[in-house]
């Protein structure tokens, strides 16, 4: 049974359709990977699985149980973890707080997560008591990433984790996401960088129009010169 | 030095009457924007209802502070606060969830407020009629007369026991509401809730609780704030009158949604209105013979007039507006 499991999925903002039938399916220990042009809907479809959007038609599944239209801190006692694109940290928070925060529904975690996230991320430890808001962009990027880990997640959704970074940065981050999944945590991100990300996928979905034009491997996706030549630049 | 202690009388204390006054209102208004994003108007008259359920009660018993020698009003303070805490819940379910729940603009909110604001003024003359009452009933209010021990200060420093209980209960209001935002899990979730609504959502903060938690502390602060004004004057039914454009210039002047900075500016606005109606010819009169001749010395040299106090805070939130919109604190800029 696929771990998170997405088939014919419509919706949009407002009564504009922006997702025309979507399927995915990752299973447990995957990581699947969405990319596609800018406006393609990659951010609707992960904000669509995490409840933060109407679904109009079509069917979402964790663990083969229907979450569609679930109210997303539902989700997050079920085990799903999201990492927006913008706004993705509590900025006046500080990091420990917001690390605190990501651990809301499971206070008894608390000691034991922040510990662990703060020898995954080590610059946190350093920043505990800072601001979110004052960090650098990768060291925000993993105040965001470790407040999602914190309730220890089956499945993280991430929305482009490395928008924005310096390539070392960049490179951090995806070993990062390597790891956690290494760790058995399923995941569904969105990435502009797709040749990196197809690289690391378990599963590879491109989206136009807010329709699977490609579902493959990541590494089938890398090698189909159709792909290529349409979505990852030759 | 009788000019020291008169000054310290008009502006030390009774500045700081109203700056705690308006601090406490002002942290309800900044909580209620920085959780719903929305001005709420009839804040004064949740302090006016407080206030008024301490009338009701005090008048219902009104010896009952007599067994522990405090007023009856302020043993009776914390029922209050406890049912305006509930009405104020109640206010929201009724009147703002609805409308919360269609995604209205912040504007309808706004209108949804001043509704409330008559609603709750009318229903509060219904009972308590238009006159003011004192909330001393069977008792008398203590004057406390501090003789300073200088051969110069003939006058005493005059302090009144509701404004003793006022300072006191201030500080502990403000030092809790400190510990609760910044220790409590509930606290930061509430400032979790202020800076990133949807992601507060997606950590799996319920966001009703947080909403309910932000009317409780707002609406008991309001009782306390009124009761406490109106233990040391009288009460009013329509003393949100009065209340409404201090407690707003004060949260803007401090940033709107920054607790701390609410607190900063109810007293800049309550030292800034009794600055104003001050008599400064007072403390000019011991050097009036340096003064020359042609200069006469007038009996009265306040800014403005006591009954124009209420301007003041429209001056400050005027120039808040225009020189530094997002207050002391860095606020969010409405
Ligand atoms: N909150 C919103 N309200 C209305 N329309 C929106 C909203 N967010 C996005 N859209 C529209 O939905 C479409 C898809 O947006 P989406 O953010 O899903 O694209 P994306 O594939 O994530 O693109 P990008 O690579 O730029 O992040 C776009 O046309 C966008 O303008
Ligand atoms: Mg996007």
């Amino acid at each position: 049974m696929a771990l998170l499991e997405a088939s014919d999925v419509h919706g949009g903002y407002g009564g504009m359709n922006i997702l025309n039938g979507v399927n995915m399916a990752i299973e447990a220990n995957e990581i699947g990977v969405i990319v596609g042009p800018n406006g393609a809907g990659k951010s609707t479809m992960l904000k669509a699985i995490f409840g933060l959007l109407k679904v109009s038609q079509g069917e979402i599944r964790l663990r083969g149980e229907p979450i569609t239209n679930t109210a997303p801190n539902k989700l997050v006692h079920m085990g799903m973890g999201f990492v927006p694109q913008e706004y993705n940290i509590f900025p006046s928070l500080t990091v420990q707080e917001n690390l605190e925060m990501g651990a809301y529904i499971r206070p008894q975690n608390f000691r034991r997560m922040l510990e662990q996230i703060y020898e995954f991320f080590p610059p946190l430890l350093e920043k505990r008591r800072q601001p979110a808001g004052e960090l650098s962009g990768g060291q925000r990027q993993m105040v965001a990433m470790g407040r999602a880990l914190m309730v220890e997640p089956d499945v993280l959704l991430l929305d482009e984790p490395t928008a924005g970074l310096s390539p070392l940065f960049m490179n951090e981050i995806f070993e990062r996401i390597k790891t956690i999944n290494a760790a058995g945590v399923g995941i569904l991100m969105v990435e502009q960088n797709a040749k990196q990300a197809l690289a690391i996928a378990h599963k590879g979905f491109v989206l136009a129009a807010g329709q699977n034009r490609f579902t493959d491997t990541g590494e089938a996706l890398l090698n189909d010169p159709d792909v290529a030549k349409s979505f990852l630049g030759g | 030095m009788n000019e020291l202690v008169f000054f310290i009388n008009n502006v030390v204390v009774s500045g700081t009457v109203s700056g705690s006054i308006y601090a406490m209102g002002a942290i309800g208004v900044t909580l209620v924007f920085s959780i719903m994003r929305f001005a709420h108007f009839a804040h004064a008259d949740m302090m006016t209802l407080g206030a008024f359920v301490v009338l009701l009660l005090t008048t219902l018993f009104p010896e009952v502070g007599g067994v522990v020698g405090l007023p009856s009003a302020l043993l009776l303070l914390p029922i209050a606060m406890a049912v305006t805490a509930v009405a104020a819940v109640g206010i929201d379910r009724t009147f703002y969830k609805p409308l919360r729940a269609h995604d209205v603009k912040p504007i309808v909110m706004v209108i949804a407020s001043l509704g409330v604001t008559l609603m709750l003024q009318g229903l509060i003359r219904l009972f308590a009629g238009t006159g003011s009452e004192s909330l001393y009933i069977a008792e008398r209010k203590d004057i406390f007369r501090i003789e300073l021990p200088f051969e110069l200060a003939s006058r005493p420093i005059v302090v009144t026991e509701p404004q003793i209980i006022l300072f006191v209960f201030a500080i502990v209001a403000v030092v809790s509401l400190h510990l609760f935002l910044s220790r409590s899990r509930l606290g930061k979730a509430m400032r979790a809730m202020s800076d990133n609504p949807d992601l507060a959502r997606a950590s799996g903060i319920n966001t009703n609780t947080i909403v309910a938690v932000t009317w409780v502390i707002a609406g008991s602060l309001a009782a306390a704030a009124g009761t406490l004004l109106s233990l040391d004057v009288a009460f009013k039914p329509d003393l949100s009158f009065f209340l409404l454009l201090p407690i707003f210039a004060a949260a803007i002047v401090g940033g709107v949604g920054h607790p701390y900075g609410a607190i900063a500016g109810g007293f800049v606005v309550g030292f800034a209105e009794t600055l104003a109606v001050f008599n400064w010819s007072v403390l000019l009169r011991p050097i009036r013979d340096s003064f020359p001749e042609w200069l006469e010395l007038p009996s009265n040299l306040a800014l403005v007039g006591t009954e124009y106090k209420i301007v003041v805070p429209f001056f400050i939130l005027v120039a808040i507006l225009v020189w530094r919109p997002t207050g002391i604190f860095k606020g969010k800029v409405i």
